[in-house]
């Protein structure tokens, strides 16, 4: 078996990004971001960051112009839901982003 | 004591027991009362109180907190112990899975107890039948020296396998009952059993993670070694328990030669060398069918005694081995698996059916709930299958001795 080359006898591995697998692979939604609603990008400065507050796996980044790291976002929709601008909206995963 | 060569103690079970964990320096203990279990650890209580013993004694809640303080324990490399019975057994089945699927090298003693409802807090082997699936190594004494000798031993074959021990002996029959018992020195104990070199530690400036969620499948860890599934870690669990007879034959060996006495390894017989009939038995049982033996023998009955000492792993090609010559084998149950038969008769028909040696295979329920067991209730049994097999009408239900209803 190739798995035994890994020496272990039980579950047990080094924590590191990525140890558990890309959490990503498990979403059936994505986060869509409308960057013209988004209330930090249009004041131009650090403002809001509920969706950088409420994300449960802390892949969404503080800063203006969002980004969610998509290996480990697993579409859980919180950030559309707490986005008080409507700025988030979740879409299908194989829909990319077309409209 | 040390200083004498042969120091005999009259002392029980749970004492026998108390004094190996003694010996074998145990780091940590932690349980719950339960009869008959509560005296063992109320001697290692005492010991750890006393001073000398060097070990941690952690009072818990429950049985369930008693095996996971010992399975955390273990984990940061301590030799741990703990022991239980019955419904404390029952009421840790999580940990004590856990505690085999984490591969840790513990040590318990079940000191067997019939299950509840209704309560009883005499002697059958139900709870100890209830967990051979949960993947530990299980071990059935026939008297008082055996549990301080396999005590020992089990550490040593835990530590080697990688797989935890449950030392299994009857409940007051055994727990309770004082026997002469030869203390193991610690010279003895400290030559045979190495220090504890964990394989799994935790270790702050080295963080692990241990029995995380493992998916289905094989996949590849943060660094880009491809990990085991949970299949995977399943097939190598049962892969050191199928290779684990080795390690408890060794032990058992290694012991006699240090100590002077061992114990069969997997399987023993008594007067069973031109045996036709065989009285298949675990645990303090094997010794009341000893005197039936003797008194068959008495008769002309070529008649002997085939003691299971391993359950789990089940010793498949050593019993093979043993019944050969047997025209019948009579099994004899201090449990039951509702709906089929005893668990040994089921277990040791299965380790026949592919190997050409087939005797007549009779199962016998016995001594359920501390129901007396006498060695003229074996004797009527062993006729009963006797006569079945001279009858030319070999086949027969699974029968209950002594059940008066």
């Amino acid at each position: 078996m190739a798995t035994r080359d890994c020496g272990q006898e039980s579950a047990m591995s080094t924590p590191c990004i990525g140890e558990a697998g890309h959490t990503g692979d498990w979403r059936s939604v994505r986060p869509k971001f409308d960057e013209t609603k988004c209330l930090a990008v249009k004041a131009g400065r650090p403002a809001c960051f509920q969706c950088w507050a409420y994300c449960p796996e802390g892949v969404i980044k503080k800063e203006i112009g969002t980004e969610v790291d998509l290996d480990y976002c697993k579409g859980c929709g919180i950030c559309a839901e707490v986005c008080p601008a409507g700025a988030i909206t979740m879409v299908p995963e194989n829909a990319e982003d077309a409209e | 004591m040390g200083t004498k060569k042969h120091h005999i103690s009259i002392i029980t079970g749970n004492d026998a027991a108390a004094e190996a964990v003694k010996l074998c320096g145990v780091q940590v203990v932690a349980a719950y009362p339960i009869t008959p279990q509560s005296s063992v650890v109320e001697a290692l209580s005492k010991y750890v109180e006393q001073g000398i013993m060097n070990a941690e004694f952690v009072t818990v809640e429950s049985e369930h907190s008693a095996l996971g303080v010992c399975i955390a324990a273990s984990t940061v490399g301590a030799r741990v112990f703990t022991a239980t019975s019955a419904n404390g057994l029952a009421y840790m089945c999580e940990q004590v899975h856990w505690a085999a699927g984490a591969r840790l090298p513990i040590v318990m003693c079940c000191v067997n107890r019939a299950m509840a409802a209704p309560w009883s807090v005499l002697n059958d082997q139900q709870d100890s039948m209830t967990m051979r699936d949960a993947g530990w190594i299980q071990i059935f004494c026939r008297n008082n020296q055996e549990i301080h000798d396999t005590v020992i031993q089990a550490f040593k074959i835990a530590e080697t396998v990688h797989v935890p021990v449950m030392v299994c002996y009857d409940g007051y029959i055994l727990s309770h009952t004082v026997m002469p018992v030869e203390l193991v020195s610690q010279e003895k104990v400290d030559a045979f059993l190495p220090k504890y070199v964990p394989h799994t530690i935790l270790d702050p400036s080295h963080p692990r993670n241990l029995n995380p969620v493992t998916l289905a499948d094989p996949r590849k860890d943060g660094s880009g070694t491809l990990c085991h599934g949970y299949m995977e870690l399943r097939y190598l669990h049962q892969e050191a328990l199928l290779n684990s007879p080795a390690a408890i034959v060794a032990a058992d060996k290694e012991f006699g030669k240090l100590v002077g006495r061992n114990w069969g390894g997997m399987v023993w017989g008594y007067r069973n060398e031109d045996a036709e009939i065989l009285l298949m038995a675990a645990g303090s049982l094997t010794m009341e069918l000893s005197v039936a033996v003797d008194a068959m023998r008495e008769e002309g009955i070529k008649v002997g005694v085939l003691g299971l000492r391993v359950y789990r792993p089940f010793p498949n090609k050593e019993l093979v081995e043993a019944v050969r010559k047997a025209k019948l084998v009579a099994v004899f149950d201090k449990s039951l698996s509702y709906g089929n038969e005893g668990p040994i008769c089921a277990d040791l028909k299965s380790a026949l059916y592919t190997s050409g040696v087939s005797p007549v295979v009779h199962g016998y329920i016995t001594g359920l709930g501390g129901r007396d067991v006498k060695y003229r209730h074996l004797i009527e049994a062993a006729k009963k299958s006797i006569a079945a097999l001279n009858n030319g009408n070999p086949v027969k239900e699974t029968e209950w001795v002594n059940v008066q209803i």
